[in-house]
């Protein structure tokens, strides 16, 4: 079992590094890209063993605690087989 | 007296901050590996600046499951003085000692050089001795020194006196051309509400000798001395 999970940051914090990227993307020539926003992306591999409930309920407390800094950041957890 | 550096994989700052004491304040210190737990028999506790983890994840946040840092947590809660200083600042702020983050630099740039500071409270254990009204050169050296924080946590640190230095110019103005990495408000540097907790990204420890440009970081480690010699008269 894998869960993957994506931390990015709260729609209300300034993300330069997105804004740089989209300067180089729109440098490229591609037109009509409103906003480019960068984020972290984590695959877990969990025993396959651990019941979906229990790898979500610990995925979740690993992102809450570990992956994302709750003051700047969300997260979000999916469970895939 | 006795102070403590902790040092984790990737401090490169912590003989800075062992000099410092050493030579400047003249007070006995130990380096405090990141695995060690006892930090009894210190007064002050020094979380210096470098690169702990490699930066990984984010800036200080490995750093703070190390074990030395449950301890550090309960030294702070029974009053003891931790200073961290850039990457501490980072891992202060990581562990939940200080609220807020520290973000990239609004320029992306890993910026190097003196910057001028205005204390905003003179009256708290590590600025006491300094000169009033003095405007410190300090230098910076990060990539990640953009404090942000809500507008509830910004009020709250104002109504209780937690900022303790912002960025400015060499006239002590509070400017936006003196923020050097898109801070709020031009934070450099808060305390916790009982004061004995700071965290600041300007490096003191590197403004302590003629010979690196600026000595305007003494005042800093003398007023925690100070601190330290009143409580142990008390």
């Amino acid at each position: 079992m894998k869960a993957l999970v994506y931390v990015t940051l709260k729609p209300s914090v300034l993300d330069p590094q997105g804004k740089a990227i989209h300067h180089s993307v729109e440098s490229l020539g591609y037109k009509n890209i409103n906003d480019i926003r960068q984020g972290k992306f984590f695959e877990i591999a969990l025993d396959p063993s651990v019941s979906e409930a229990d790898a979500r309920d610990a995925v979740e407390r690993i992102a809450k605690d570990v992956l994302a800094n709750p003051v700047i950041e969300d997260y979000r957890v999916e469970i895939s087989q | 007296m006795k102070f403590g550096v902790v040092v984790f994989p990737g401090s490169n700052c912590d003989h800075d901050a062992y000099h410092v004491v050493s030579k400047h304040v003249g007070q006995p210190v130990d380096f405090i590996w990141h695995k060690e737990t006892d930090l009894s028999g210190y007064d002050a506790v020094i979380i210096p600046g470098g690169f702990s983890y490699g930066d990984y994840l984010r800036a200080g946040a490995l750093a703070r499951f190390s074990p030395v840092m449950e301890s550090v947590k309960r030294f702070a809660a029974d009053g003891g003085f931790v200073f961290g200083i850039c990457n501490g600042f980072q891992i202060l702020c990581e562990s939940g000692l200080l609220p807020g983050a520290l973000r990239r630099n609004a320029g992306l740039h890993f910026i190097c050089k003196h910057v001028n500071l205005k204390v905003e409270n003179g009256n708290m254990p590590f600025t006491t001795e300094v000169e009033h009204d003095k405007v410190l050169s300090i230098p910076i050296a990060h990539a990640e020194g953009n404090y942000t924080c809500d507008d509830e946590t910004y009020n709250s640190l104002e109504e209780n006196g937690q900022i303790v230095f912002r960025y400015c110019d060499e006239n002590g103005e509070i400017t936006d051309d003196a923020n050097p990495n898109g801070a709020r408000s031009n934070i450099a540097g808060i305390s916790n509400l009982d004061r004995n907790v700071l965290g600041m990204m300007p490096h003191p420890e590197r403004a302590c000798e003629e010979l690196l440009g600026s000595t305007d970081g003494q005042a800093i480690f003398r007023s925690l001395t100070r601190a330290i010699e009143l409580r142990q008269a008390a």
